[in-house]
């Protein structure tokens, strides 16, 4: 996976001329934005890569046997995923904080 | 080789012996013949770049800032409505810090409509960071084009090559063409820090709030203090390959003068031989000419107008409700010094109005018989 | 378990895409069709500021950020500048919203197609002026409230026929596609991707800020519009060959309707005008592919 270093100058000679990126957007953990959490069933959840294929983060990862692992780091809590498994594995749950 | 071409063409031959990759142009009068001879030149092989035929100013300048970025040298040409069409696209061009050379045909904005010269159009440009150099002969502008490339590319900020409407753009003067090898020698080829590649991805222009913006217009306003600097040495380098230069100002005459002229364009020639006639009479007139506009070359402005009693500045321009804009700017200039010559502004030969010998002896006249400045004085209004 | 999409992810999570945004998915699925050798140039629009600030980005392949209407004409500059350096085998894909495509860009757009320059444009559509705030285009639907068609007077007028026009420009390959069906998507940019000159996408991206959606209807409403038949999958070639993708299932459009806020204002009456639109609209389309 691409580097995913903070980026901060002291001053305007640290910078480049003009503006141009230096750093992937995964230092912003977007998990702060979620309300509510998606959690997998795992006894439901047959395999397909539906919930990985909607999810426009994406913020669902693949395990090696295509079971999918939500990224909490990066979740916003849209519900996509909840809304488009076929098996209804994956639930809605009060984010705890 | 000498050739006798119009101003237009000398624009055209500038862009090829820089061995422009990519031009994107719209036509508009004056400046039709300098796209007509580049896709000549595409066409038959003579000049080794892409034209794209867009379909507007806006485009033509959008497309060369996208040449620009991918790496590439690009070229376009416009005047007066074109280049209205474009600002959006020199704010670009600057903010993205593409060095892209631009050809101006001055030419009066309407309405009503008119296709004669007039600088109001480059003028407007002034605060967008887009460097101006205004010529005043076709070998100036050819040379002007080679010169801004090396400028524009070691600054990171595009240039506009600025010429007027018919008394240059159309009018055929002897230029000597140089030898490809030569431009060559003095024009490395463009080779950007940052560019779009694949290979190595960037995203250029996002969103920057007010914890880098600032910064990023500091660093455009340090390019231009460099431009400065970089417009000498690239007279200097010019002048050893080519036997020929010009400054960011040319000052004739004005050593022992009481009273300097200061113009711009094609109106310099027609200063200059009046500078002659009036010396011959005995009066000790100069004349400076503003050659580089942006950055403004305010030390030789200073140094030179410094010691005269007397300036009076010519202005193909104006910003109404104000005063000719060259004026504004030359007076601004030499405000902090404590010995400062007063400065009379005349407003003349908008919409390509001749400029003549005559309007030029009876500025020199009205200057000498005051004795306070004026700062907008018609000359030849029909009253 | 096979994929059905590919599997590596060009765009980062992290972006600053809202709850159930379209139009990040359609980056995403974009990407995944054209792979890393793939420049992009964007202008003024959601995806200007999903794609992050200054110095960070999410889309993973070169951006170039360019103004509003010039999606289409930095594209075609880009282009040229790759050619010249021998870099013919890099996409330029040109991404622009509906406001970019339908209104301000069209000029360019329309320059670009008629010269034939190289590149994919895809007009992601979430149907109005999202990053300013929601307001109509002309890519807006019939009926449908923005902050400037409020309820008292929602749009009157349909929606502008983009495919038709850009398919009148003769172009080799034009075609709708929905994030609902990425497979179809995907398989339509790569088809794009290996087609000469100017390509042009028209994606239904729905928007939950925008269109007033739950943000998990997102897909959802993306399939809806498509079995509604208000947004219908089809295929132009060379401007003269219409191929429907997908057949219809003929869903009235309430069931789309209703999902959405926007639609809330609207009387029976309305929703029978626009299921009578879109039926007109569809059997004017389905000429067209058989007339082909
Ligand atoms: C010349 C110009 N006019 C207006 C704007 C303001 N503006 C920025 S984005 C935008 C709307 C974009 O709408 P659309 O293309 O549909 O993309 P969306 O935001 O919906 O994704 C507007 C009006 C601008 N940036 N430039
Ligand atoms: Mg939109």
């Amino acid at each position: 996976m691409s580097e995913a270093k903070k980026i901060d100058w002291k001053g305007v000679d640290d910078m480049p001329e003009m503006a141009v990126s230096l750093s992937t957007m995964r230092v912003n953990k977007t998990a702060s934005w979620r309300n509510l959490k998606p959690i997998i069933d795992y006894d439901k959840c047959k395999p397909c890569g539906i919930c990985w294929k909607f999810c426009p983060e994406p913020a669902i990862l693949l395990k090696e046997d295509g079971s999918p692992v939500i990224d909490y780091d990066y979740c916003k809590g849209c519900g996509i995923c909840v809304e488009e498994c076929p098996r209804k594995a994956i639930t809605m749950h009060r984010e705890e904080r | 080789m000498m050739k006798v071409i119009m101003g237009n063409h000398a624009l055209s031959y500038g862009a090829k012996l820089s061995r422009v990759q990519v031009i994107a142009a719209y036509p508009i009068t004056p400046q039709t013949q300098v796209v007509e001879l580049l896709s000549e030149m595409c066409a038959n092989g003579e000049l080794d770049a892409k034209f794209v035929k867009v379909e507007s100013e806006h485009s033509a300048m959008a497309a060369s800032i996208g040449a620009s970025a991918a790496g590439a040298r690009a070229f376009t040409a416009t005047s007066a409505q074109g280049l209205a069409l474009m600002h959006e696209m020199i704010h670009w061009a600057v903010g993205a810090r593409t060095p892209i050379v631009l050809g101006n045909i001055n030419r009066a904005m309407g309405p009503p409509w008119s296709i004669w010269t007039e600088q109001n159009d480059s003028l407007s440009e002034r605060d967008t960071g887009i460097m101006q150099v205004y010529c005043e002969s076709n070998q100036e502008v050819q040379d002007t084009v080679i010169q801004s490339f090396k400028v524009a590319e070691k600054v990171l900020l595009p240039c506009m090559v600025v010429l007027d409407a018919f008394y240059l753009s159309h009018t055929y003067e002897p230029v000597d063409i140089p030898e490809q090898s030569l431009v060559d020698e003095y024009l490395p080829p463009f080779d950007p820090p940052y560019k779009l590649d694949p290979d190595d991805p960037h995203t250029f222009g996002s969103l920057t709030d007010a914890k880098w913006y600032y910064e990023l217009r500091y660093k455009i306003e340090v390019a231009m203090n460099k431009a400065r600097y970089e417009w000498k040495k690239a007279n200097e380098e010019f002048e050893n390959i080519f036997d020929r230069g010009y400054g960011l100002v040319e000052d004739y005459k004005c050593e022992d003068a009481d009273l300097i002229l200061i113009t711009s364009g094609t109106i310099t020639g027609t200063a200059r031989i009046t500078v002659d006639i009036l010396r011959e009479k005995g009066k000790k007139v100069g004349l400076l000419k503003i050659r580089v506009f942006r950055p403004f070359p305010i030390d030789e402005v200073r140094d030179i107008l410094g010691s005269a009693k007397k300036v009076a500045c010519i202005d193909r321009n104006i910003s109404f409700g104000h005063s000719g804009i060259f004026f504004a700017e030359v007076k601004s200039a030499l405000y902090n010094l404590s010995n400062r010559p007063p400065i009379w502004g005349y407003i003349a030969g908008l919409g390509g109005r001749d400029v003549t010998p005559e309007s030029i002896i009876e500025i020199v006249k009205r200057t000498e018989e005051s004795d306070k400045p004026e700062e907008l004085i018609w000359i030849g209004l029909k009253r | 378990m096979r994929l059905t999409i590919p599997e590596e992810e060009i765009m980062s999570p992290g972006h600053l895409a809202c709850q159930g945004c379209g139009a990040a998915l359609a980056v995403r699925f974009v990407l995944k069709g054209l792979g890393r050798n793939t420049i992009m140039s964007i202008p003024a629009c959601c995806c200007t500021v999903i794609d992050g600030p200054f110095p960070y980005t999410a889309y993973g392949v070169p951006i170039w950020h360019t103004a509003f209407e010039t999606a289409a004409s930095a594209a075609s500059g880009i282009k040229a500048g790759l050619d010249v350096l021998g870099r013919k085998e890099t996409t330029v894909l040109a991404w622009a919203g509906d406001g970019g495509t339908f209104d301000i860009g069209i000029q360019a757009l329309s320059g670009a197609a008629e010269r034939g320059d190289d590149m994919i444009y895809v007009c992601y559509d979430n149907e109005a002026y999202m990053n300013t705030g929601i307001q109509r285009s002309s890519a807006t639907p019939y009926g449908a409230w923005t902050t400037t068609t409020p309820v008292k007077h929602p749009k009157n007028r349909p929606k502008k026929d983009i495919v038709a026009i850009m398919a009148a420009h003769r172009i080799s390959y034009t075609a709708t596609a929905s994030i609902g069906y990425p497979e179809d998507l995907i398989k339509k940019v790569k088809k794009a991707k290996e087609s000469e000159g100017t390509k042009f996408l028209h994606i239904i991206a729905p928007c939950p800020t925008g269109w007033r959606s739950r943000p998990d209807d997102t897909i959802k409403l993306a399939k809806l519009v498509v079995e509604t038949n208000i947004f219908p999958l089809f295929e132009v070639e060379n401007g003269e060959i219409w191929k429907l993708s997908k057949k219809s299932k003929g869903t009235p459009v309430i069931d789309y309707l209703k999902l959405q806020g926007r639609f809330r204002h609207l009387k029976e009456e309305d929703v029978q005008t626009i299921q009578m639109n879109v039926d007109k609209e569809y059997e004017r389309l389905l000429k067209r592919c058989e007339s082909a």
